[in-house]
Parts: C-alpha cells; sequence; structure tokens
C-alpha cells in the first residue's frame, strides 16, 4: 500500500517515473525538515532532467563552492538558511575556501572577506561538514573505494575519484552535491550506471610523459582534442599519484571529462574503443608553448594545484634549503599536509626562505584578481584559470624550475 | 489562447509578460544581480532587465555558481517571475528550486513571441499564451 501511495505522489509531483521508498517520500514532504526537503527537490529534479529512475546512497560527499568570492552574499545566505536544520548524513569535506583561515593577513587578503568567509564556514561546520578546506580530499582521509557511489564537486578530485580510485560520481556542483550530503543520497544516473563508464576513445601516446607540468600538458591536450569523452589511454609507462593528480586536474578543466582509463595504471574495466587518437611529443610541447606566454616578467610563483602533497612539499623545502625568494612564492596545501610538514620540519625551510604557505585555498579561488601580472606555476590547470578567471600571464615549468624563477 | 505542456522543474504560479531570447543565459557573470540588467557582451539581450518578466531561453551555461546568482536575484527582488526552457540543465534546474521561482522546461520556445503576456502553472507544467 505504501508503495503504491509513493509512486502516485511523485506522479502528481513530476509528472513522470522516478520511484522513491517511504522514506524519500517523507524527506520530500519536508517530515524531516526543511533543508532535507529542498535537498530532495533538487535531486529529484536533476534525476528527473538526466532520466534518473531511482535514487542510491552515498557513502562519501565532496562540496565545492566555498569561496565567498564566488559565493557572494547570496550564497552565503542559502547556506545560513540550510544550516538551521541541516545536518550531513554522510562523511562530507570541503572544497578550498578564498583564503587561509588562519594566515590570510600574511597573504593579504582584506578583513571584510575574512569576516564573510569565516561565516561561510560557520554554515558548513554547523552542518556537520568538515572544514577541510581541500580540493584533495583522497589525501586526507576522504578516500572511497573502487565501486562506492559518491557525490563529489570539484571538477579535479571528480576525475580522479572516477578513474584512479574507481569510486562513482556525477561531475556535482555545490548545491547539489551538499543536498546529497544533507539526504545520504544520488539520483542514478550518469557516472553512476557502468555503461556511460566505457572508454569511447582510444589515446595513443607516442612519447615519454614525465612530472606533474607534462602530465597537465598531456590533459590539456587530450581534453581539447576530445572533450567530455571518456578516453583509454596507452603509452604511460608509470605516473605517480602526483602527476595523476595534475592530469585529472587538467583533463577535466580543458575537456569536461568525468572518467579517464590509463593502461596498466587505473583500475576500472573498459572497452577498448576502435576509434584512435595519436599524441606525439611535438602535441605536448605545443601545449607547453601555449601556456608559457611571451612578454611576461614572472612576478607570483605558485606550486599546489591541485593542493600539494607531502611528497611535493618535501621536494619544495629540499630545493628550497639555504635559499632566499625574491617573489611571492605561494604553496597552496591541505593544513593537515601542512601539519605533517610542520613535523618533519619542511615547513620551517620553506618559510625561513621566505615562501609563504597558503592552506585551505588555492590560486583559483583567492580574490587575487589584479595583484599579479605573470604566474609561474606547475599546473596547467593553474594556468588556466590565472589567465581566464585573474586577467594574469602564465609560465608553465617543472618544480626545479619554479624555486630557481621564485630566487632570481 | 494557447495551451503548452511542458514538464515541471520547480513548482509555483506566474503570470507577466515574456521576454524571450534564443541564446542561453549565464546567471553568473552574464546577467548583473543588483538590477537584473543582462551584461554579457553580444547577447541579444544585452542591456534588458529580466527583473519581473517571465523569462523564456533555451538553457542556462556557464559556472554552476549561476545558481547562487538566481537565489541571490530573488532575495533582491531582481529576479524574473518565471524561468521557462526549452531544455533545462542543472545550474538553471538548482537556481530555480532554492529559490521557489516557477520553471518549466521541454516547451517549444519559438511559439512564445516577446511581449506576449504568459500564464505560468509550475505545478501541471503547463502554460497559457494570451
Amino acid at each position: 500500500m505504501l508503495k503504491i501511495i509513493s509512486k502516485f505522489y511523485l506522479y502528481n509531483y513530476f509528472g513522470e517515473k522516478m520511484q522513491l521508498t517511504k522514506e524519500e517520500t517523507e524527506m520530500l514532504e519536508g517530515k524531516k525538515g526543511n533543508a532535507v526537503k529542498k535537498s530532495m527537490e533538487i535531486l529529484l529534479a536533476l534525476g528527473e532532467i538526466y532520466g534518473a529512475k531511482k535514487l542510491v546512497e552515498v557513502s562519501s560527499v565532496q562540496v565545492a563552492g566555498v569561496s565567498y568570492d564566488n559565493l557572494g552574499d547570496a550564497g552565503l545566505e542559502y547556506l545560513s538558511e540550510l544550516a538551521k536544520d541541516g545536518k550531513v548524513k554522510v562523511l562530507t569535506t570541503l572544497n578550498p575556501a578564498g583564503m587561509d583561515l588562519e594566515n590570510y593577513k600574511v597573504l593579504g587578503i582584506p578583513e571584510d572577506f575574512a569576516i564573510k568567509q569565516k561565516m561561510v564556514i560557520n554554515s558548513f561546520t554547523k552542518m556537520g561538514v568538515i572544514p577541510t578546506c581541500t580540493c584533495t580530499p583522497y589525501l586526507i582521509g576522504n578516500k572511497p573505494n573502487i565501486g562506492e557511489n559518491i557525490a563529489w564537486s570539484e571538477s579535479s578530485a571528480v576525475t580522479y575519484a572516477n578513474s584512479v580510485l574507481g569510486a562513482k560520481t556525477n561531475r556535482e556542483g555545490g548545491p547539489s552535491a551538499l543536498a546529497s550530503a544533507l539526504t545520504g543520497k544520488t539520483p542514478l544516473y550518469g557516472m553512476h550506471l557502468d555503461k556511460n563508464r566505457i572508454a569511447k576513445i582510444k589515446i595513443i601516446v607516442n612519447c615519454e610523459i614525465k612530472g606533474t607540468e607534462n602530465f597537465g600538458a598531456l590533459g590539456k591536450v587530450i581534453g581539447e582534442k576530445v572533450g567530455a569523452k571518456p578516453t583509454y589511454i596507452i603509452g604511460i609507462k608509470k605516473a605517480s599519484l602526483e602527476e595523476l593528480k595534475s592530469f585529472s586536474a587538467s583533463i577535466a578543466t580543458y575537456g569536461g571529462a568525468a572518467i579517464f582509463h590509463m593502461k596498466g595504471i587505473t583500475p576500472n574495466k573498459t572497452i577498448i574503443p576502435k576509434k584512435e587518437i595519436v599524441i606525439a611529443q611535438e602535441d605536448i610541447n605545443k601545449s607547453i608553448n601555449e601556456l608559457t606566454m611571451n612578454n611576461c616578467e614572472v612576478d607570483f610563483v605558485s606550486i599546489g594545484c591541485p593542493h600539494a602533497s607531502i611528497k611535493e612539499l618535501e621536494k619544495v623545502a629540499e630545493l628550497l634549503k639555504g635559499k632566499k625568494v625574491k617573489k611571492e612564492f605561494w604553496i597552496t596545501t591541505a593544513r593537515p599536509t601542512k601539519k605533517l610538514a610542520d613535523k618533519k620540519g619542511y615547513s620551517k625551510i620553506i618559510e625561513e626562505a621566505g615562501a609563504k604557505f597558503a592552506a585551505d585555498t588555492c590560486c583559483v579561488v583567492a580574490p587575487i584578481k589584479g595583484r599579479f601580472k605573470c604566474l609561474a606555476t606547475d599546473s596547467a590547470k593553474g594556468c588556466y584559470y590565472a589567465y581566464s578567471k585573474n586577467n594574469s600571464k602564465t609560465k608553465i615549468m617543472p618544480i626545479e624550475k619554479l624555486v630557481e624563477e621564485a630566487c632570481k | 489562447m494557447i495551451k503548452l505542456k511542458g514538464r515541471m522543474i520547480c513548482k509555483g504560479k506566474a503570470e507577466g509578460k515574456a521576454l524571450v531570447t534564443k541564446q542561453g543565459i549565464s546567471f553568473f557573470g552574464g546577467v548583473n544581480p543588483f538590477n537584473g540588467i543582462i551584461t554579457e557582451s553580444g547577447h541579444e539581450l544585452e542591456g534588458q532587465s529580466i527583473t519581473g518578466k517571465i523569462l523564456v531561453f533555451p538553457h542556462g551555461k556557464g559556472s554552476t555558481v549561476g545558481s547562487y546568482a538566481l537565489y541571490r536575484m530573488k532575495k533582491q527582488g531582481t529576479a524574473p517571475l518565471a524561468l521557462i526552457n526549452s531544455e533545462c540543465e542543472t545550474i538553471v534546474a538548482v537556481g530555480a528550486i532554492i529559490s521557489e521561482i516557477p520553471c518549466i522546461d521541454k516547451i517549444d520556445i519559438s511559439q512564445i513571441k516577446n511581449g506576449q503576456k504568459i500564464i505560468v502553472d509550475g505545478e501541471k507544467g503547463i502554460i497559457e499564451l494570451k
């Protein structure tokens, strides 16, 4: 009887075929509070648009849309409204904020911005979201396993989760990921269905790819050639966590892909597509050249897009030992990763050299438009946003060269 | 009077004049939230206000922050009365729901004329053209 009622209700509500359980129907009717009701409305509308037949439970959520620079007062108001009675049902972590929550003064963030940014964080915390403020949740304890249904926003982490971890998530926006956190559900469509995860194009990489900057360049080449289509990539002999992190960010930024398969490296099974594209050294060189602009004097150096791992911090510390930086040099990372670097003594070396940590934030979401004219970074994604969002020119180079550049 | 049946995205009723475009709209960066005026360079509605109109457009585009921008406009009284799309996507759907702006999609928007009076019934997914 209950089943009939819920079907009837949904028929009236959306005129189509999504099936809800009794619990889900109650959530939609507002019996579990206003935040849950609003969240269910969002999830059902998306399910309806994309042809989902039901909701599935998620085990992990990553929420983007945290920087006050992007949210504005409207976003803040919406989050405060949800925080009145909303509580997360599953492990939920947060994307970078617009500033380092402790060290923002050193980084030149205005006080009025800081006040609003803290209000945003407080709303999330009130809902039970862990204020991790990182785009690499998989490095700090939110690391789902193969086959798990999750709801992540932050495009680089989405691609990493689907491709490298083998978990299943659509490219959520901030509000839809938060809706999943508050209900523990997501509509079953897109990347949650195996048929949509199969590769459509085979990419033959005919040259050796090494280093985060070259993996980023490869992501740009593939993204620009095939867009969001799932790819099966062969010819990569090995790839480190840091290289896969850079590649995931880049292929998502330049093409919008939610998943790729890399032979011998990523865990998902796929049918091998017939259609092929060959990528050669010239393609990588061209991509590096496009991101290395002329007539620009580097005035800002940054490492950590996506957020630097402990290995990257170790490397930066080794390179900076006994040197002094002469340019603004930011290392963006997750606070727990920074804490590890503190314990290992890397932070002391880095800060004594004059470089600055920007934990909790990144160069994509911090309010730095107009402050710098030319960014040097090892991140192809970082170059894209520096240029399109912050009107800055860019130069891409390996970490060793970045440290040299910063000390010049 | 013509009746068109579409799909409900967000419930609610509204009555007003249509503002029609064949181009997608980006609510983050493409519209000034303080006065509702379209600011996207080269857009066919550039310089026109969407405030208090039944906004008819094929689909949203651009950043997902656009959903929050619609919410902001609703709170400031600069939002459209209702949204009518040919194909709704995540940004507009989420924006309409969090802002409680009636929204219907799967409508043949070429049948709607600029300035035409429209009654929107979000619940039924029906619009009436006067």
